[in-house]
């Protein structure tokens, strides 16, 4: 998510300690230089992932601080993971497949390109995961595996991680 | 130096060649295939070794057995070049054993000692005073394990991971570059040789699979047996699958992967961007080390062939010789 602010004096230094506080991870400060308002101030904008559930608690903290938030952007799917199937996709009921990942709430199913071949062959299909944290990502693999080993399909993991 | 040959097939015929052509000051005093053998303590004829060999005959006399040319013959070191067995290891094993026990230095290319019975036979080597190197039976001609042991010591592996089987790689590139299918890129690996006619081993991740437990054992300090190791084959890709790569830029290569720290071993494919130094064309092999002083290396070259393997022997040899071998 992107947290836009103020860049006053110490704002900055005064918005991070709490983010680590609750237990959150920076991603990326950006200044924006091309500001068109005429006052001294530029504006700022912090790139974090948050784990679920602490943003009130960071707003309060921030507050507390002085910091004035400007503007909350949720990015909540920050990973993405595409990953290949083959097997019997449809008869194995596809839309059970992808849905045992959206279940989870924290995991969803944003793109999917099935081929179908001749009747009776085995299908492929391409299948991209997004996810709020790596952890949850982690966990929608393991998920689609298990799935995976139950339907008898293959699943292809790409080499990096998310 | 002398060395006693068990094996004289496309990787012993090899090393022959190699002898033959370039002045390595290495004696041959035995040789054995599986149905012949010849001692001779003033060196065999090699040219006329591979000469009966290239009419279909033995390499030996009936009479000698390799059992005998490991137990009788006059060498420095024992080449054990005689066909993988991953379930036994035998009869390989028996005969590292006894030449190990003879206080005789190993070389060998063969896997299977390597990967079920590595720190027995360190061990014995160790209590006889001798040397046993195993350079070949990883990635052929690419000295992977030379690196590990000697130009990385001091570093901290946190990964390892590669593509360590050239017949899935020539099938895997076939298949992306044509748009075959499985079947019509076995069939083209077996018309050129790089196929054997029951693929099993290879196509099932088991070679690979063996390659990851002899590094494992015998480099990353981990004990474990081909069991542990996670795997997944090739023989269920589709062209689909491949195109389904290709439209991100990416294919699909089957990947070897070692995490030390997590104790994961697995063989799968895996969708890898064409741009990655992994994805090398053909039969090669290409195998990249994370290691916490140097970095990342990659590691390309030929995994297989007679004068590539036979390449890494005669590494291992010349290192025995140069450091342990006296009067040669
Ligand atoms: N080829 C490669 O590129 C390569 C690369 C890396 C590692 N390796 C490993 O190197 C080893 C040799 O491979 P290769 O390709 O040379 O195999 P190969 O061409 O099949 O030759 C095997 C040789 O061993 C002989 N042999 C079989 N059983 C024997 C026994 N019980 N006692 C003594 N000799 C016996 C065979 O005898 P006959 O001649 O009478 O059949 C033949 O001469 C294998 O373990 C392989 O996994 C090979």
């Amino acid at each position: 998510m992107k947290l836009e602010m103020k860049d006053q004096p110490g704002q900055l230094v005064a918005a991070l300690k709490p983010i680590s506080a609750v237990g959150g991870n920076i991603i990326a400060v950006i200044h924006q230089r091309e500001t068109s308002t005429a006052t001294e101030t530029l504006d700022v904008q912090i790139v974090l992932e948050l784990p679920e559930g602490r943003l009130p608690n960071l707003l309060e903290l921030l507050r507390a601080q002085g910091v004035s938030v400007v503007r909350i952007g949720e990015e909540r799917l920050l990973y993405e993971c595409t990953l290949i199937m083959i097997g019997h996709l449809m008869h194995t009921d596809l839309s059970d497949t992808v849905d045992q990942i959206d279940r989870t709430g924290s995991a969803e199913v944003t793109e999917l390109s099935l081929v179908m071949p001749a009747i009776d062959a085995p299908s492929s299909a391409r299948i991209t995961i997004r996810s709020t944290t790596r952890a949850e990502m982690k966990r929608a693999i393991r998920i689609l595996r298990a799935v995976a080993e139950q339907k008898n399909l293959l699943i292809i993991e790409p080499l990096e991680d998310a | 130096m002398r060395i006693a040959l068990l094996g004289f097939g496309s990787v012993g015929q090899g090393i022959a060649r190699a002898i033959l052509a370039k002045d390595l000051d290495i004696i041959v005093t035995g040789l054995a295939d599986s149905r012949s053998g010849t001692i001779d303590a003033g060196g065999i004829d090699l040219l006329a070794a591979l000469a009966r060999k290239g009419d279909g005959g033995p390499c030996g006399n009936p009479g000698v057995s390799p059992a005998d040319v490991v137990a009788k013959a006059e060498y420095d070191v024992l080449v054990e070049v005689t066909p993988t067995n991953v379930e036994t290891a035998e009869p390989a094993l028996g005969h590292i054993r006894a030449a190990l026990q003879r206080h005789k230095h190993v070389v060998t290319s063969n896997k299977g000692p390597i990967a079920l019975a590595y720190p027995e036979l360190r061990d014995l080597a160790e209590a006889n005073g001798v040397l046993l190197k195993y350079e070949a039976t990883v990635c052929g001609a690419i000295p992977l394990i030379h690196a590990m042991q000697e130009g990385l010591a001091g570093n901290t592996i946190s990964r390892l991971y590669g593509v360590f089987n050239g017949t899935c790689n020539y099938i895997l590139t076939r298949m992306a570059a044509e748009g075959l299918t499985y079947e019509q890129a076995l069939a083209e690996a077996r018309e050129l040789g790089y196929a054997e006619a029951d693929p099993t081993y290879d196509v099932e991740g088991i070679d690979a699979g063996v390659k990851l437990v002899i590094l494992a054992n015998t480099i990353l300090d981990m004990h474990t047996t081909l069991d542990d190791v996670e795997r997944t084959g090739i023989t269920l890709l589709t062209p689909d699958a491949l195109q389904l790569a290709e439209d991100l830029d990416c294919t699909i290569r089957l990947i070897g992967e070692i995490i030390p720290g997590a104790g994961v071993l697995r063989v799968s494919p895996r969708i890898v961007p064409k741009v990655h130094p992994l994805v090398v064309e053909g039969t090669l092999n290409a195998v990249t080390v994370e290691a916490d002083l140097a970095g990342d290396l990659t590691f390309i070259g030929k995994g297989a062939g007679s004068t590539e393997t036979a390449s890494a022997v005669i590494g291992d040899l010349l290192y025995i010789r140069d450091r342990h071998v006296q009067g040669s």
